[in-house]
């Protein structure tokens, strides 16, 4: 009996480690699909972008599966809401990512070569943010005193983002010469890229209480 | 008839299992950290172990309370008990049955006129005092521990849920054994001296005494109460006065299964004994005391906000007045019991100041004056006597329980029936102590201490050496039981002499 009390504790947790890895590594295929985008190599655009889409439904699957064990065993009953909560806004991380790689390839968005350097540091500056909430949410579930010192860095890239957007944003709509539905499409690109950084903020926010629940 | 007399014991015993063993449980199933049926088939196994393997231990500190020698009597004190606690659990409050039990024997003293002990009253009130402290008191620092260790072991969020769980489990089984080996006499231990079970032996590696055939039956009906009543005191202990985490819920159990342990181990005592260091009592605590105590202490050192104080106001209260319901409704039920069913709730004892008693007293170094003033009066109960007694001035109460010891008229004849009886099946004499009785045989004696005395004539080990606590322990549990072999049931001395 003890021995599958443990074992089934130790399943579950190498599923969660197994599902931050993937909302980790969404961010590092979201980068690279961006570069290649913006470098204009439509074939390694593709593969990243059938990548996410794989890393997205595997993540989906390891979500639901763990919500279902964490109720149906009553795991950490004290903390099961919060980690629910936790496990759903960080997929909702993944879908962003994915859902954007998927929107430039719908709409193919023409990015003018000078802001292209911006908006990878845009891009790096939202992958960094998200790192480091999965981080957090490592030290979350393995050791609680150790969310803080990954959780600012959240805002700080968060932070970061806001600038380098805005500072996009500027630019592209100080381009008279273009059409501005062709402005508008790119501010709407770069809003929602910054957005994962102001989600991931979000999902912050909230492990800071779950860790203040916790605390003995 | 004796089954209808156990009736009232096993309600008892299902009151406890809805009452007390819940408050085993209750804050793991509070936290939801382990189901109610998982946590209530554990608890009824450990219970039934605990009362069967070691359930003599706290039993003599309440008989000591009051001696009711009536099975009528006895069963009333059963019912009273088991009504107020029912009461009690219907309202949603833990109590205990050490509780709602001792203040039932008080309402049979009072009625039947027998004196209450009030050192042993004093002790067993006392721990109810001190429960909640000590328990309290190893609450935080059970907590201290464990959050130490969880600060530096670091454990992954699941594996401290498995652990706690673990440990629940563990603990929780613990005390229910505890709270098994502990409470069981409150619910049997009348029963006890007219159990009808023969020793029965368990595929030749195992003999059950009849006491313990009748643990054992007190055991399931505990079980019963805690799986048909129990989920609602579960509720109150595991969520209502503070909301508690599981790794709280597993120090409150820790600590109350250790305070259990304490006043129930029978085998810490005789370790302490041997190594010459003080002696917890053996006293029925009370559970529900251990556990709010763990949770209170819990809930002041993480500062007291959380504390819901008018709940545990509530359940304060809910202990005084159930040794106030359970002596009232013995009280009133004894009363008819005796007038409109006729039946005979307790034996009276009454005293004699013969001059023999008197000399027994004076070699004590106790003044006699007050006897000498009553010689060769009889008295029909402990009251009248008591009175007669300290009529002019008080007299310490140490004299006084003397006195009136030395006095009280027990008749008993050693005949060839009781002494075959004691061969046949009682364990408890030895072979040795048996023929030392062989020699009395056809005596009579008017006082229990006349039994004593002879018997100490015969031989050393029949006297008390007050240096070896554990002998004489056992010499005592011995002699009482030896004074209830041989009672003649006759209290006329007229019809008893040497």
């Amino acid at each position: 009996m003890a021995f599958t009390i443990l074992k089934r504790g130790f399943d579950i947790s190498k599923q969660i480690d197994e599902f931050l890895d993937k909302v980790s590594e969404s961010g590092l295929i979201f980068q690279r699909g961006i570069h290649s985008y913006l470098q204009g190599k439509m074939e390694s655009f593709k593969k990243r972008l059938e990548d996410i889409y794989e890393i997205e439904h595997q993540g989906d699957a390891l979500r639901r599966n763990l919500e279902k064990q964490l109720y149906l065993q009553t795991l950490i009953p004290e903390s099961r809401g919060d980690v629910l909560e936790l496990l759903e806004s960080l997929d909702a991380l993944l879908d962003r990512f994915k859902g954007a790689l998927w929107r430039f390839d719908i709409e193919c968005p023409d990015f003018f070569p000078e802001i292209h350097d911006d908006f990878e540091e845009l891009t790096l500056c939202v992958v960094n943010s998200v790192e480091a909430i999965v981080l957090s949410a490592r030290a979350f579930f393995k050791n609680i005193s150790a969310v803080n010192d990954h959780m600012h860095k959240v805002i700080h890239w968060e932070s970061q983002s806001d600038i380098i957007s805005t500072q996009l944003q500027r630019n592209i709509f100080s381009r008279k010469e273009m059409r501005l539905s062709h402005r508008m499409q790119l501010r709407d690109f770069v809003r929602h890229v910054d957005k994962i950084a102001d989600r991931a903020e979000d999902v912050a926010d909230k492990l800071g209480i779950y860790v203040i629940k916790r605390s003995l | 008839m004796f089954a209808f007399f156990l009736s009232s014991g096993l309600f008892l015993g299902w009151s406890l299992g809805a009452n007390d063993a819940s408050n085993v449980f209750g804050t793991a199933v509070g936290s939801k950290m382990i189901r109610f049926k998982t946590a209530a088939a554990c608890c009824s196994i450990f219970i039934i172990l605990g009362a069967v393997v070691s359930g003599a231990g706290a039993s003599h500190t309440l008989g000591k309370l009051g001696a009711v020698n009536a099975m009528a009597g006895a069963f009333i004190v059963a019912f009273s008990a088991g009504v107020s606690i029912y009461l009690m659990t219907r309202a949603g409050y833990p109590v205990s049955t050490s509780q709602a039990i001792v203040g039932a024997i008080i309402g049979w003293n009072f009625f039947s006129g027998s004196p209450t002990d009030y050192t042993s009253l004093q002790k067993i009130v006392g721990t109810w005092v001190l429960c909640p402290l000590i328990s309290a008191s190893i609450a935080v620092v059970f907590y201290k521990l464990v959050v130490f260790g969880i600060k530096q072991l670091k454990p992954h969020i699941l594996t401290q849920d498995a652990l706690t769980r673990l440990g629940l489990l563990l603990v929780g089984a613990f005390g229910s054994y505890s709270l098994g080996a502990n409470n069981i006499a409150n619910v049997m231990g009348v029963f006890v001296p007219v159990s009808p079970f023969q020793d029965i032996s368990l595929f030749g590696w195992v003999t059950l005494s009849s006491a313990q055939q009748l643990f054992f039956i007190g055991g399931v009906a505990i079980a019963v109460g805690v799986f048909t009543y129990s989920k609602r005191v579960m509720e109150t202990v595991g969520e209502g006065i503070i909301s508690l985490s599981p790794v709280d819920a597993f120090v409150v159990v820790t600590a109350h299964s250790t305070v259990l342990f304490l006043f129930a181990s029978q085998g810490l005592e005789s370790f302490l004994i041997r190594h010459g260091l003080p002696s917890i009592p053996l006293v029925p605590v009370s559970s529900s005391q251990a556990v709010v105590g763990a949770v209170v202490g819990i809930g002041l050192l993480k500062g007291g906000r959380g504390i819901r104080w008018r709940l545990l106001g509530g359940i304060s209260s809910g202990w005084v007045v159930t040794p106030i319901i359970a002596a009232g409704f013995c009280f009133i039920s004894l009363f008819f019991l005796q007038n409109v069913f006729e039946q005979d709730t307790y034996r009276p004892v009454s005293y004699l100041v013969s001059p023999k008693v008197i000399e027994r007293v004076a070699q004590a170094g106790i003044a006699t004056d007050r006897l000498r003033a009553l010689e060769d009066k009889q008295f029909p109960n402990a009251v009248t006597f008591k009175k007669a007694l300290s009529k002019f001035s008080p007299i310490p109460s140490k004299d006084l329980a003397l006195m009136m010891n030395t006095a009280e008229i027990h008749p008993m004849k050693i005949t060839a029936t009781s002494l075959n009886t004691l061969s046949r099946r009682d364990r408890r004499i030895s072979a040795a102590q048996k023929k030392d009785l062989a020699r009395l045989l056809k005596h009579s004696f008017m006082h229990k201490w006349e039994l004593a005395d002879a018997l100490s004539a015969i031989s050393p080990d029949w006297r008390f050496n007050h240096q070896d606590k554990k002998h004489d322990q056992a010499l005592s549990q011995t002699l009482a039981h030896l004074y209830k072999i041989f009672d003649t049931g006759q209290s006329d001395p007229a019809r008893s002499n040497r």
